[in-house]
């Protein structure tokens, strides 16, 4: 069950970038078709012309005709350098079209390529203004952002097919890149590049929303969750900073700061569980803490055997978290 | 030199002089390039057999969404494996195969160059494909992919020895086609028989020595990237750690450095093969012979050109992108002309329907599909969006079945009846060609189709609701019925050893000198050294030719295992070369190699050093100069 309606195809573009690139993706296709229509029309009546004539003389008969040296030259020469430098142009003039965005960058998210999920950072001036969440990426409609990358780790590489082209994510190295969404809207994003056991559980997801809502999603992720307010999310909250939780996860407001799995200051939030795993829902969060390795083997979350009192509890604690 | 004509050609002192010694010995010591290139080419259709069988593990499991056949470990062994299997274990060998098996048979010598060292080239790409294959026996076949990016691969996010398999494999696999180039490059200017000009030769060998050229080239960037993984993994050195200084892309550029010229080394020669196989189904010699040789070695050098368009998305400064993609789109047009040449061949000649013309019209279209793919790949912001998802995957099937396996087949249907001395079944050979072109074009052509619906590329499984189920059905039929193809093929061929129609010495009426001797061919190849006066020996009385080439009167050559060095450029003969006798130092030295990688492999220090100082060992006892007795001493070479 995708998060998303539909595909993400890279011809159903939403944005600005994809959207040059899908033009040219078009022509491109449009010609590759030509070229292998024309080319195979001309075998087939190379195979089949004068069949009959062709066929009255015996096969021991060897020929030495004139005449097709032209037929290379053009057809395997010029035809075809006059298609390519064609294309070559276009090709340049869309890679430096789609090289800066339309307008300044709204805001700077950096974004860190973990095995096998997304840290999203939005950069700010003071510390506590950031915002970091993970495997779901929130974006104003109609305005770029710009993207830092990097990795925890091995190679990644970002991609969200109806936005932009994949960038890379490589250890040593940043790479930016820009996006912008022109419609409201989720679109699903994946990692692209082979990063080992779970590559394939690896995607996320970019919330399009308009400016207004954007800037009071962001204020409302910099804000700490409200403390527990009866005694089943106490319990949950105590569950989460004395059990091992606390040791990779950070929770704002609470004393858990760990930095090795995904922040859950706001995991009721999101949509998504587990980097695009599951739908976020109680029940898969219940089920994703008490068996993540059956769900999503080798990942770095281990198997928890919690008491069914205090798995509920617990869940019932980050449900809260929106 | 007093040399001896046909007709008194004694050919039972020749097969004396040549024939393999019966019994085990002769097994495991025949320096015979027939006998070995046989070998190579079984060798070569087992493995493509394993790899096709984990071909069809991989589309069952995504036949359909969230279908857990194998899981997330057991895929990824299993696609980098079928990757390693058909790009090193098949695709390679079987055309050093054929190369090995036609190239004297065509060129008018008794073997290839250095006979010993191509069995060592057999010996150890067989036992280097067993090493990498007893991976799976302990359940840790290399796991990261067939390029192994770093730092995935490196020791801490892959502790098991599955990488370890996979770089001191690959290095095993290089010694073998590397030592096999330096043979190939060497018979072409050294073999040839007399009057076989530069411009006569057969179009297989322009390919074979172009590809063998751009392996003594490439291959030092794969062995260096997978020494330095190695020491990496094994010495925690750092050569790809950015944290110490190393960088994640040294591993990336030095890979395609190689990993793109070997596309065209696993093509050129077969690219060589249809060359030479269309003019006989076309009743015609080939048209633009030059433009075809030329396009050849053109497509080799420029290959060394283009290798940063495997990493568009890796931030490299867009001037330099930009340089590559050009370089990528211009590298189409030698394709091209060659396509062109074909087209011509046909178009004024009159093509005659057998199974091997079929295949090679299969190929012809499968490999226009995979040019025009790769040019839109080519084109940097559009491959922004398609590399690492099933568009490449098609486009590089469309490139590798295409291009290699389907003349491959034609290949087999033509040259099987000169190796085994029976025809296989035209009723079959269009079956087999249907199913594997049909299945083909169902397996890959949608594949293009899941990329440009965003499915990226090795993912084990994928969520229902993506729009993925449908094409991915249609490509897993579609890959049945090539596995199908394929399987009806080895029927055919196994029924024609028994039941097939006797070949004679040239069924298809070709033109080319290995069609002038008996199938399978005497042990000696030739009985007399023929002499070369065109490029297709066997039809110049039907197209008057002024001068005949010389079959079966000559020089014959019978004091010993002997046959010409001629000049490099026109085929003079100036020597008579003794070639040597079976030995078992190629197989004792290849085997020790292995005794060596396994000590590396397992980190057993004294195992491997035992084994490196075997090697040294066998190698002395390879090249010990060997005591003459009186009695041969007349069949030495007369100085002078």
């Amino acid at each position: 069950m995708a998060m998303t309606s539909g595909s993400p195809a890279i011809f159903g573009t939403a944005g600005p970038a994809a959207h040059q690139i899908a033009v040219l993706g078009w022509v491109l296709t449009i010609i590759s078709l030509a070229v292998l229509l024309v080319v195979s029309l001309i075998l087939l009546v190379a195979l089949f012309r004068q069949r009959a004539a062709r066929a009255e003389q015996p096969e021991s008969v060897v020929i030495r005709p004139n005449g097709s040296i032209r037929l290379i030259v053009w057809g395997g020469i010029v035809v075809p350098a006059i298609i390519l430098i064609c294309a070559l142009l276009f090709t340049l003039f869309v890679q430096s079209a789609v090289a800066t965005p339309p307008a300044t960058p709204v805001a700077t998210i950096r974004i860190v390529g973990h095995r096998w999920w997304w840290q999203v950072i939005y950069t700010a001036q003071s510390p506590d203004q950031q915002v970091v969440t993970a495997n779901e990426i929130h974006v104003p409609v109609g305005q770029p952002v710009r993207l830092e990358l990097v990795s925890a780790d091995v190679v990644h590489s970002f991609w969200v097919p109806k936005l932009a082209g994949k960038t890379d994510v490589i250890p040593g190295q940043q790479n930016t890149m820009w996006m912008q969404a022109d419609k409201p809207g989720i679109y699903w994003g994946e990692c692209a590049e082979y990063c080992g056991l779970q590559h394939t559980h690896m995607d996320l997801l970019v919330v399009a929303q308009s400016p207004a809502d954007f800037r009071h999603w962001l204020d409302q992720q910099r804000q700490p969750p409200p403390p527990p307010t009866d005694p089943v999310t106490a319990t949950g909250e105590r569950v989460f900073t004395r059990q091992a939780c606390a040791a990779c996860h950070t929770v704002g407001g609470t004393p858990a700061m760990g930095t090795i799995g995904p922040d859950l200051t706001h995991i009721a939030s999101r949509r998504t569980i587990a980097a695009g795993t599951l739908p976020n829902t109680p029940g898969n969060l219940a089920g994703w803490i008490a068996n993540a390795q059956g769900i999503k083997p080798g990942n770095d979350m281990p198997t928890m055997s919690l008491p069914p009192g205090d798995l509920q509890a617990l869940v019932a604690w980050l449900e809260t978290l929106q | 030199m007093a040399i001896a004509t046909a007709p008194t050609a004694p050919v039972g002192k020749l097969a004396r002089t040549w024939e393999t010694a019966p019994g085990l010995y002769g097994v495991l010591a025949t320096v015979d390039h027939k006998t070995i290139g046989k070998r190579y080419i079984v060798t070569a259709l087992v493995f493509f057999l394993a790899g096709g069988i984990e071909a069809a593990f991989m589309r069952t499991q995504l036949i359909h969404s969230n279908v857990h056949l194998l899981d997330a470990e057991e895929y990824n062994q299993i696609f980098t494996m079928h990757g390693v299997t058909m790009l090193f274990l098949f695709a390679s060998p079987i055309l050093s195969g054929f190369s090995n098996y036609l190239w004297p048979l065509m060129i008018g010598a008794r073997d290839m160059a250095f006979p010993r060292v191509n069995a060592l080239s057999y010996w150890t790409f067989l036992l280097s494909g067993v090493f990498i294959y007893t991976s799976f026996l302990i359940g840790q076949a290399p796991d990261g992919g067939w390029f192994a990016y770093v730092p995935m691969t490196g020791r801490t996010y892959s502790p098991g020895l599955n990488i370890d398999f996979y770089a001191l494999g690959l290095i095993f696999i290089t010694i073998s086609t590397t030592v096999g180039a330096v043979n190939f490059v060497v018979t072409f200017f050294r073999m040839r028989a007399p009057g076989m000009s530069l411009n006569r030769v057969p179009i297989i060998m322009w390919g074979t020595l172009s590809a063998s050229v751009a392996i003594i080239f490439a291959l030092p960037a794969l062995s260096a990237a997978c020494v330095m993984l190695y020491f990496d993994r094994r010495f925690g050195m750092h050569f790809f750690d950015a944290a110490e200084g190393g960088h994640p892309l040294l591993w990336q550029h030095l890979f395609w450095m190689f990993g793109h010229p070997w596309v065209y080394i696993i093509v050129l020669p077969a690219i060589g093969l249809a060359s030479d196989m269309i003019p006989t189904f076309s009743r015609r010699p080939l048209a633009g012979y030059t433009f075809v040789a030329l396009s050849t070695v053109t497509t080799a050098i420029l290959g060394f050109g283009v290798w940063v368009h495997h990493m568009f998305a890796t931030g490299l400064p867009m001037l330099a992108t930009t340089f590559f993609s050009a370089a990528s789109m211009m590298i189409a047009i030698p394709s091209g002309v060659s396509i062109f040449a074909w087209i011509a061949t046909i178009w004024h000649g009159r093509p005659v329907f057998r199974t091997p013309f079929l295949f090679l019209i299969g190929f012809i279209v499968l490999f226009v599909i995979g040019g025009v793919s790769g040019v839109m790949t080519a084109a940097v912001p559009f491959d922004w969006q398609l590399t690492d998802n099933y568009f490449v995957v098609a486009h590089l099937h469309y490139v590798l079945i295409g291009i290699n396996v389907f003349p491959v087949f034609a290949a087999l249907y033509y040259w099987l009846p000169k190796m085994t001395g029976r025809m296989l079944s035209e009723r079959y050979g269009r079956w087999v060609f249907w199913l594997m072109f049909i299945g083909a074009n169902l397996a890959f052509f949608p594949m293009h189709i899941s990329g440009m619906l965003g499915m990226p590329r090795r993912i084990y499984t994928y969520q229902a609701g993506l729009g993925w189920d449908t094409v991915n059905l249609i490509t897993s039929i579609g890959a049945y019925v090539f596995a199908l193809g394929v399987l009806l093929f080895l029927v055919d061929f196994f029924r024609s050893l028994s039941v097939g129609p006797e070949a004679g010495d040239n069924p298809w009426d070709a033109p080319t000198l290995e069609w002038s001797v008996s199938s399978p061919p005497p042990p000696y190849n030739f009985a007399v050294i023929p002499t070369v006066r065109s490029r297709h020996p066997l039809w110049e009385g039907r197209l008057d030719e002024e001068y005949h080439t010389l079959i079966g009167s000559g020089p014959v050559l019978d004091r010993g295992r002997e046959t010409f060095g001629t000049s490099a450029l026109d085929s003079d003969p100036f020597e008579i070369l003794q070639m040597p006798e079976d030995s078992l130092w190629p197989l004792i030295l290849a085997a020790m190699m292995t005794v060596t990688f396994y000590g590396l492999l397992f980190g057993v220090w004294w195992l491997a050093i035992l084994g490196l100082v075997l090697v040294i060992l066998s190698l002395a006892g390879w090249c010990w100069p060997k005591l003459v007795r009186e009695d041969e001493m007349d069949l030495l070479p007369e100085e002078g």
